[in-house]
């Protein structure tokens, strides 16, 4: 469908990306590059090095960066063992894990403080089996349990995907040249899962360190993130240059993922769809 | 491993990713406000929930959104795809790029600059800001799901229905049109599930007065969520299973969906 017209279609979404994707990212370096009265000025991005922006960025970092490695610690066998028990229904496992996306976001994480809380289901069936109970909710440990639970299922699709393209006759031929199962694994199905693994790194990366909510609903507010003193700058303190400038300091960590991405899923193989 | 670890593995997560939606749904049975106390079982707030017009009129919105960002992105969205197929490389790995970015960008970036850009050019926050925002999160789920259908195309088919004498609007109606659908479809629900549960983007763009059910949510959490909100979630999610329970298990939509493959 190489004709002159098929390429005019391509205009319409050109110019929708260029008005709302392109341009507000421009905003955001104008805003995060100019003070109050408009005058240049970087102080907004130098801002992160105050004490309590500094510890929040690490705070982030540090909680997503646990959840990301939990998330594939719990994603790789999952994902092992679907594609294993694979009959070509794709589909319904898709839809497994989209499923709970039906009932809201908000409503799903505040469902594990009832959970979690001290009082709580969890705690109270510990209690019964005569174990001691746990206090996690209000705690980091609360927003890291609450990352991964919300994350986990874009680990989870793209291993899944992957996996189940690789050819089962390379593992029979690993197997039949004298490979036993680890060595098939380690040097056959692991490396050829790699786009998939990097992708769900990304996808759960880059949405655990720059949440707001799951902290603010999990964390009991006390334990601020990257995404809350930015979300408070722009809602709260209406200081949108300082909230702009923050915003450029996390998009470095975006940008830095998303270029690791690419340099290791070209085709796009691993993507969650 | 053995297949009853593979099975009570799967079933832990399982459990683990379903949890919350089993409590919810009890909660929506609970006759007392509190989240941790069980004050006996109700229906009140199932009866209460359809006289509660500001909860009505936020799921009103949170649908019209969902419904009118889905078409519209569906809209633009396959007809990108099936435009950016036709470009030259540079141009088509550009067109990626940035079909890429709402995807990978995070979301409170996505949310805090589309509302800059409101702010900048002096658009009044309402309605239509959050479905200028909410097309624009969903046309990369559509496009990336109608690609792939199209890159299995038989590029020959359209050429032949072309030489047979069809015009070019008529060999794409007939012949590649539905061989597409199926993407086009997917890509479509997916924009919808993805609307109904936003949040992050919703916040940053919505004005004064104007609630989706995810902000009215929010704005509850620090004085107590209303339990209608569980009653309402609890049917969406009942309703929303049976009718994939439905589709997957008529037997006719089985046999078609087997014999596309």
């Amino acid at each position: 469908m190489k004709n002159k017209f098929v390429k005019w279609l391509s205009l319409p979404y050109a110019l929708w990306s260029m008005a709302f994707v392109i341009i507000p990212l421009l905003m955001v370096f104008y805003f995060g590059l100019t003070d109050k009265s408009g005058k240049f000025t970087i102080s907004n991005i130098l801002s992160i090095s105050l004490p309590v922006h500094f510890k929040s960025l690490l705070i982030a970092l540090l909680l997503s960066l646990i959840s990301t490695i939990i998330c594939l610690l719990l994603s790789y066998p999952l994902a092992m063992i679907l594609s294993s028990m694979n009959s070509g229904n794709n589909r319904l496992m898709i839809l497994i894990f989209v499923l709970p996306m039906w009932m809201n976001f908000l409503l799903r994480t505040l469902a594990w403080q009832t959970l979690l809380e001290n009082e709580g289901v969890i705690n109270t069936i510990l209690r019964a089996i005569h174990l001691p109970g746990l206090k996690i909710i209000n705690t980091p440990y609360a927003i890291v349990f609450g990352m991964i639970y919300n994350f986990l299922p874009f680990m989870v699709l793209p291993i899944y995907n992957v996996l189940c393209k690789i050819d089962k006759n390379l593992l029979n031929a690993a197997r039949d040249l004298g490979a036993n199962e680890i060595q098939t694994f380690l040097k056959v199905t692991l490396p050829l899962s790699v786009p998939g693994i990097i992708s769900g790194i990304t996808m759960v990366f880059v949405p655990a360190l720059t949440t707001f909510v799951i902290s603010d609903l999990l964390g009991g507010s006390k334990i601020l993130l990257i995404g809350n003193v930015i979300e408070q700058e722009f809602t709260l303190n209406s200081n949108w240059n300082l909230g702009s400038g923050l915003s450029i300091v996390l998009m470095l960590f975006i940008v830095i993922s998303m270029i690791i991405t690419a340099i290791f899923d070209k085709d796009g193989e691993g993507s969650a769809l | 491993m053995s297949n009853v670890l593979k099975k009570i593995y799967i079933s832990l997560i399982f459990i683990f990713l379903y949890a919350p939606m089993a409590v919810l749904i009890v909660l929506s049975f609970n006759a007392s406000k509190s989240r941790s106390k069980w004050g006996g079982f109700t229906f009140k707030w199932y009866a209460k929930l359809l006289s509660d017009s500001s909860i009505m009129e936020a799921l009103i919105t949170t649908l019209m959104l969902a419904l009118l960002s889905s078409i519209i992105a569906t809209f633009i969205g396959t007809i990108a795809a099936i435009a950016i197929t036709g470009l030259k490389k540079s141009t088509r790995t550009l067109m990626m790029g940035i079909t890429n970015i709402p995807m990978l960008n995070a979301e409170i970036v996505t949310g805090i600059s589309l509302m800059l850009l409101f702010i900048f050019f002096k658009i009044k926050f309402g309605f239509t800001t959050i479905l200028l925002a909410h097309i624009t999160f969903n046309i990369p789920y559509v496009i990336l799901s109608v690609l792939p259908r199209i890159k299995q195309l038989n590029p020959s088919a359209y050429e032949a229905a072309m030489d047979l004498g069809a015009s070019p609007f008529k060999a794409f109606f007939k012949v590649v049109f539905p061989d597409i659908l199926p993407g086009v479809f997917s890509g479509m629900l997916m924009a919808f599930t993805m609307s109904i549960d936003d949040f992050i983007i919703t916040h940053f763009t919505k004005g004064a007065g104007v609630d989706t059910l995810s902000t009215k949510i929010y704005s509850q959490v620090r004085k107590g969520i209303d339990p209608k909100m569980y009653a309402l979630s609890s049917v969406i999610f009942i309703t929303v299973l049976i009718l994939l329970i439905l589709v997957n298990l008529l037997p006719n939509a089985g046999k078609k969906a087997k014999t596309k493959k």
